[in-house]
């Protein structure tokens, strides 16, 4: 019982596909793909490499899963790492806001609540204008490059202050700060999800709004919340990234992120439509996305084959959720059997 | 009965969608014109169209697949895919009547693959395409990761031939994309397959009821659109004579916030092939408009956004009013 349990749980494929990757990897290596160094108390090597470049987008499939466990879709996410980035740089660097002397706190909050503010608008056009999602989301995706840039005035901002790239490139006992992060929210998402009836109404939002809503749910405030916290995940993943480059570059900073963000959910096994949802298998297609490119790279391949791999990967998984192709699998499997057996 | 009152709701929609839309082109050519001299002239007005000739062709495309109900994000790939193509085969000597058939196929082949996934698996438009997307841009880069020039005599010709009326220019290639909008017209509006995409935007299911071919009907918008991306491809790499991977990223949402300024439901069911093209044309004005402001080209992308807005706000407002007054 204890065993069907643990397969029946929705993110025990992803966690399957993850670790066949990395035996894979390993096998392909030689095994230096498992090696660990310490150096300096620090802890490097292939496996940390992809969870530490996997947080940003750990960070948005969080965020991901709980906008479309809700029904919707949230691909403004990339353009809202980009305005993180450009406000967080613009503060450190003393562009904007020369008053509070870069101050390093002070920046991330205001890049966080940037973040905050964009989902909000997202929100309110989802769940009071009744906007469809992808809609709504791509107003801010267009208009959120261009926002960035009117921030830092068309230009790439630099920052030097090692305690903002500590962001991305810190250490603590050893493990890689994003990772502490990205733990941090894991652990408060799924203790909101699961242990408050949260997790519930948003399942009950996304299977049915309507019904959810003469259920007693307030579901306007449910997409609103849900919206805002995918908006400040991303400008978290913003500050990783614009911490990582040091700097700020709106253009490129998360460009297509979304993409990757909401197959990272599609490979978790959430439905699209909405409904049931698993933040942990989100994670694990988090770093299915990422441990892919390291193996690509560690193949030694031209890394723009990335995309294939990609491409191929989200049509095996989708098949594999259709109802009708399982079944079309099955009715020539049985043909021949009968074919066989005859 | 019911059906028959809710088509006349839908027309007398999609007729105050586009005069809106016509009267904002319009205002801003105006506009334009009463502010910078040598704005106001039948140059401005064709360089609209040598400019956007593909993005047009493209966003016909796209209205396709919206008026389904569906979405297609794979198309500024594919237009990156074609473009790459061409030029690597041209390269290799390949002569470009062979060319051009090979490319459109592909796109075609493409758009219906996936058509066929969407309709016989049933997942979602967007996750299919999102790996029509993938695809095609990983394609692109295993052909080439650098630009390739084209220099093919037949695809110049195509570039630089013009027919010059008065001082203005239009190019021969943006017949092609005339062709298209009147074909795509007609198909809407005049044959059983048109009527039968509107019908399939309007409800799924009582298509289905009707008896009319929604299988058909859905894997053809997808490979129409594809092939239309293609086409697309083929006169973007007339207009910019070489062959690059990472060309046109996010075009595919210049397309359908096109369609939507030109008064395209997302929804499905309401749009059309005309308010699109002045879509893409008030894309372009903006951008024209901005040039002549000698402001930065990232003004374009926040004034179409705004622009997207007020127009998806404008269109829930009369949605609401249609549905209170079906209410009643």
């Amino acid at each position: 019982m204890n065993k069907s349990k643990i397969t029946k749980n929705q993110a025990f494929l992803p966690f399957a596909i993850f670790v066949a990757i990395l035996i894979f990897n390993t096998i392909i290596s030689g095994g230096t793909f498992l090696e660990m160094k310490i150096v300096d108390g620090h802890l490097y090597g292939r496996i940390i490499d992809i969870i530490r470049n996997g947080s940003k987008l750990m960070l948005l499939a969080t965020g991901m899963t709980m906008v479309i466990a809700t029904g919707g879709t949230d691909i403004s996410v990339g353009s809202v790492m980009a305005i993180s980035g450009a406000v967080a740089c613009s503060i450190v660097s003393g562009a904007i806001l020369p008053g509070l002397g870069g101050n390093v706190v002070a920046a991330i909050i205001l890049a966080l609540l940037a973040g905050v503010l964009c989902g909000i608008w997202n929100g309110i056009l989802v769940a009071q204008i009744k906007i469809q999602p992808i809609v709504a989301t791509l107003i801010l995706m267009v208009a959120g490059r261009g926002i960035a840039q009117l921030i830092t005035k068309g230009k790439i901002v630099t920052v030097s202050s090692d305690t903002y790239y500590f962001i991305n490139g810190g250490y603590i006992l050893g493990i890689p700060f994003p990772v502490y992060v990205v733990l941090f929210i894991v652990i408060i998402t799924l203790l909101f999800t699961k242990r408050t009836a949260f997790g519930l109404f948003l399942e009950a939002t996304g299977c049915n709004s309507a019904a959810s809503k003469f259920a007693g749910i307030n579901v306007g405030l449910i997409k609103l919340l849900v919206y805002a916290v995918s908006g400040t995940l991303a400008a978290g993943a913003g500050l990783i990234e614009s911490a990582g480059i040091k700097g700020a570059d709106c253009n490129n900073a998360g460009l297509m992120i979304e993409m990757d963000a909401i197959l990272a959910v599609a490979i978790g096994g959430t439905s699209l439509n909405g409904g049931k949802f698993s933040i942990p298998a989100s994670i694990f297609g988090a770093l299915i996305i990422q441990s892919i490119t390291t193996m690509v790279y560690a193949l030694g391949v031209a890394p723009e084959i990335t995309q294939v791999v990609k491409a191929i990967l989200v049509v095996i998984i989708c098949l594999s959720q259709s109802k009708e192709f399982k079944d079309t699998v099955i009715k020539i499997f049985r043909r021949e059997k009968v074919v066989a057996g005859a | 009965m019911k059906s028959r009152i809710k088509a006349k709701g839908e027309i007398s929609f999609s007729n105050v969608s586009l005069l809106i839309t016509i009267i904002l082109f319009l205002s801003l050519f105006i506009g334009g014109s009463l502010r910078y001299d040598r704005f106001f002239s039948l140059s401005t007005f064709f360089n609209l169209f040598n400019d956007n000739a593909y993005l047009i062709i493209a966003a016909v495309g796209t209205t396709f697949v919206l008026l389904t109900g569906g979405i297609d994000i794979s198309i500024a790939s594919t237009i990156a895919f074609t473009c790459v193509l061409s030029a690597s085969l041209l390269r290799g000597g390949v002569p470009a009547v062979v060319v051009i058939p090979i490319v459109l196929s592909i796109g075609l082949g493409l758009g219906l693959g996936m058509g066929s996934i969407i309709h016989y698996f049933k997942l979602q438009p967007f996750i299919v395409t999102l790996a029509g997307q993938f695809l095609m841009r990983g394609l692109c880069a295993v052909i080439s990761t650098e630009s390739i020039p084209i220099s093919n005599e037949f695809y110049k010709a195509a570039a630089l031939n013009k027919i010059l009326i008065g001082r203005a220019k239009i190019y021969y290639y943006v017949f092609i994309t005339f062709i298209v909008i009147g074909g795509a017209y007609y198909i809407l509006k005049y044959t059983k397959f048109g009527r039968s995409v509107y019908a399939l935007g309007g409800n799924e299911q009582s298509a289905v009821l009707m008896g009319l071919p929604v299988a058909r009907t859905k894997i053809a918008v997808y490979g129409i659109n594809s092939f239309c991306a293609a086409l697309a491809g083929v006169i973007f790499s007339f207009y910019t004579l070489a062959g690059y991977s990472l060309q046109n990223i996010g075009l595919e949402l210049d397309a359908i916030s096109s369609a939507v300024i030109g008064g395209t439901l997302l929804t499905g069911g309401v749009g059309t092939v005309i308010g699109t093209t002045i879509g893409v044309l008030i894309q372009g004005i903006i951008q024209t408009i901005v040039t002549y402001e000698n402001l930065n080209t990232w003004w374009t992308k926040v004034t179409i956004a705004a622009l997207l807005c007020i127009f998806i706000i404008i269109q829930r407002i009369i949605s609401i009013k249609a549905e209170k007054k079906k209410g009643k």
